[in-house]
């Protein structure tokens, strides 16, 4: 009797060849409860072989109407809800977010609250390349990377915790500066962790950098080309591992940040490899920034909060205190009126341009916030770079890409 | 941005013949906001994208102005260019209650999510595009949430889970029906 015998023959994807193995596809279904897709994303994947024929990303499992809370609540306690988008950087959230009620009241804010803010800022961007390292790693088979990074993750979050009193979180912004200023404590804390920090970068990279295995998983897999970042409306990281120089702290400057002295690490060929590279830096870059701002500190004494008494919470200890001031809290709280119009805000967040899109009526309620999540962009570009190639390689490409799924389902 | 009239001019001289005199107008931020009659938006997309220089569109959302409201639907687009480092905003109103656009997914294929959602949350179809699905409600949801008519505490939460649990239920009985029969 004959038999056939099947050989593989690579690159083979035409599904019109006359071939049994060929021309027909398994549907596999990839989430949403798997451990590589990052949260709750559902992958269909059609499957020829082991090539990806067709990738269809559905994402809406954590959806819990964001848009439409902050209607219903109104401006100033949607602030909570801002730090459960991207929940590994809160802080970067909640300025975003004040920055749009800002620039719709016409709000200057103090310049030490400017300083503490971009502190901030890269503190949490270093603390979200940080669980990008650890869980990236551990899917690619590098399990101890993952502890190193949760360690130096978990020392940020000791200094957030002394600071504002939560771990995770932290609600601590508010509009027109801060809830409170920073204390010698925190302050230390801060140098400490980002004079050591720049060694755990170095002991990453003994690790993973020149790894053979991390290269050869990653080096020439999900490239994107400078053109396709551009029309597919990458942001952030992704973009800039593409070849694009942009990076909204240079080139369209928001809390000071044309100030400080730092660079913007671009990469040449778009692939997993250089979107880790370009992460590594990025860490690096912060802590130059963190450092500067915390030098400045000293210099710039003076409110965290602006005193605004139409837009700005009165400090706590004053409400205790005085009579009016008890009363303006209460007016804030239950009926802020924000100027009539339209203002976006945007923050170069540690996954892309994060940006807020407020539209008030002049009434206590909101006509709409829209919020603009770099994520959901990351996801729509999975299908982009994921189809025609391996499927053992979709673990590299949705860990590059980073995005976290409360962000992206809002 | 940078330069607002610098912005702003480069604008009128793309959209020329395409835009009413006054449509073109800053936001409270400063951002350059264009409203553009609704037949126009394709042509007016990819003028601002050839000749203005606007390489990439940052999101697309909408806004309810209310029930009742002739110019009920007022859908937002937001563009980013590179090179002149400034950004623009088109608007445009649309008619009643079920409301079309022209979409410019061919343009950019960036936008593919962006009018999804955009349809999803708000029901404005974007004619063209190609695969306009809901993307964060289930299919099968009959409403747009982010309507000013959609209750804040939801329609039926549990409306898609009773269904699917009521065909369980059904399909357990007739199995346990098949075995007594035997």
């Amino acid at each position: 009797m004959e038999t056939k015998i099947f050989e593989y023959r690579p690159g083979l994807t035409n599904p019109d060849v006359d071939d049994p193995i060929h021309g027909e596809t398994l549907p596999v279904n990839m989430g949403p409860q798997h451990p590589a897709t990052h949260g709750v994303l559902r992958l269909g994947v059609d499957l020829d072989g082991e090539l990806m024929v067709k990738v269809d990303p559905d994402v809406g499992y954590l959806h819990r109407g964001k848009e439409k809370t902050c209607e219903s609540l109104g401006w100033i306690k949607f602030f909570p809800h801002t730090d459960r988008l991207d929940y590994v950087q809160p802080l970067m959230n909640n300025i975003g977010y004040a920055m749009a009620l800002e620039t719709l009241a016409g709000l200057e804010i103090p310049e030490r609250a400017k300083v503490i803010r971009v502190l901030l800022m890269e503190i949490s961007r270093i603390a979200a390349h940080l669980i990008y390292l650890g869980t990236t790693s551990i899917d690619l088979g590098a399990i101890s990377m993952f502890f190193y990074t949760f360690k130096e993750r978990e020392n940020i979050y000791s200094i957030l915790d002394a600071y504002t009193g939560h771990r995770m979180n932290n609600t601590y912004v508010r509009i027109g500066g801060l809830y409170a200023d920073v204390d010698e404590k925190v302050e230390a804390m801060l140098r400490e962790f980002l004079d050591q920090f720049p060694d755990r970068i170095d002991e990453y990279e003994k690790l993973l950098t020149g790894n053979r295995i991390w290269y050869d998983r990653n080096r020439d897999v999900g490239v994107i080309t400078p053109e396709n970042a551009r029309a597919w409306s990458l942001t952030g990281p992704i973009l800039r591992a593409s070849g694009v120089e942009w990076d909204l702290r240079k080139d369209d400057p928001y809390c000071g940040y044309e100030t400080y002295d730092f660079e913007v690490p671009v990469g040449t060929v778009g692939d997993c490899y250089d979107r880790y590279l370009v992460r590594i830096e990025e860490m690096r870059q912060s802590v130059k920034i963190a450092k500067q701002a915390l030098d400045r500190l000293p210099s710039t004494p003076g409110d965290v909060l602006a005193e605004d008494r139409r837009y700005v919470l009165p400090p706590k200890a004053k409400v205790h205190t005085s009579m009016e001031e008890l009363i303006y809290q209460f007016k804030i709280v239950t009926d802020l009126r924000l100027p009539k119009g339209e203002a976006y805000s945007r923050v170069e967040s540690s996954k892309g341009e994060l940006g807020f899109l407020a539209i008030s009526d002049g009434t206590a309620t909101p006509a709409r916030c829209h919020i603009r999540a770099p994520g959901l962009m990351n996801v729509q570009a999975i299908p982009l770079i994921a189809e025609g190639r391996l499927f053992s390689d979709m673990v590299a490409i949705i860990g590059s890409l980073d995005f976290v799924m409360g962000e992206v389902d809002r | 941005m940078t330069n607002e009239s610098n912005t702003a001019s480069r604008v009128e001289a793309a959209l020329k013949g395409l835009i009413e005199d006054g449509a073109i107008s800053t936001d409270r931020g400063g951002m350059v906001s264009v409203r553009v009659p609704a037949d126009h938006i394709h042509a007016a997309c990819k003028a601002l994208r050839d000749e203005a220089g606007f390489e990439t569109n940052t999101l697309v959302t909408a806004r309810d102005h209310g029930e009742g409201e002739d110019e009920r639907f007022e859908v937002l687009y937001q563009f980013l260019s590179y090179a002149h480092k400034d950004r623009v905003r088109v608007s445009v109103m649309t008619q009643g209650d079920d409301p079309e656009v022209q979409s410019i997914r061919d343009l950019w294929p960036g936008i593919w999510f962006s009018e999804r959602e955009c349809y999803d949350m708000f029901g404005v179809r974007f004619k063209g595009h190609g695969d306009l699905r809901r993307l964060l409600m289930p299919e099968g949801f009959d409403h747009h949430p982010l309507r000013k008519d959609f209750p804040h505490i939801g329609i039926q939460p549990d409306k898609l889970y009773r269904q699917w649990d009521a065909a369980r239920r059904a399909e357990y009985a007739a199995e346990q029906a098949n075995e007594g029969g035997h």
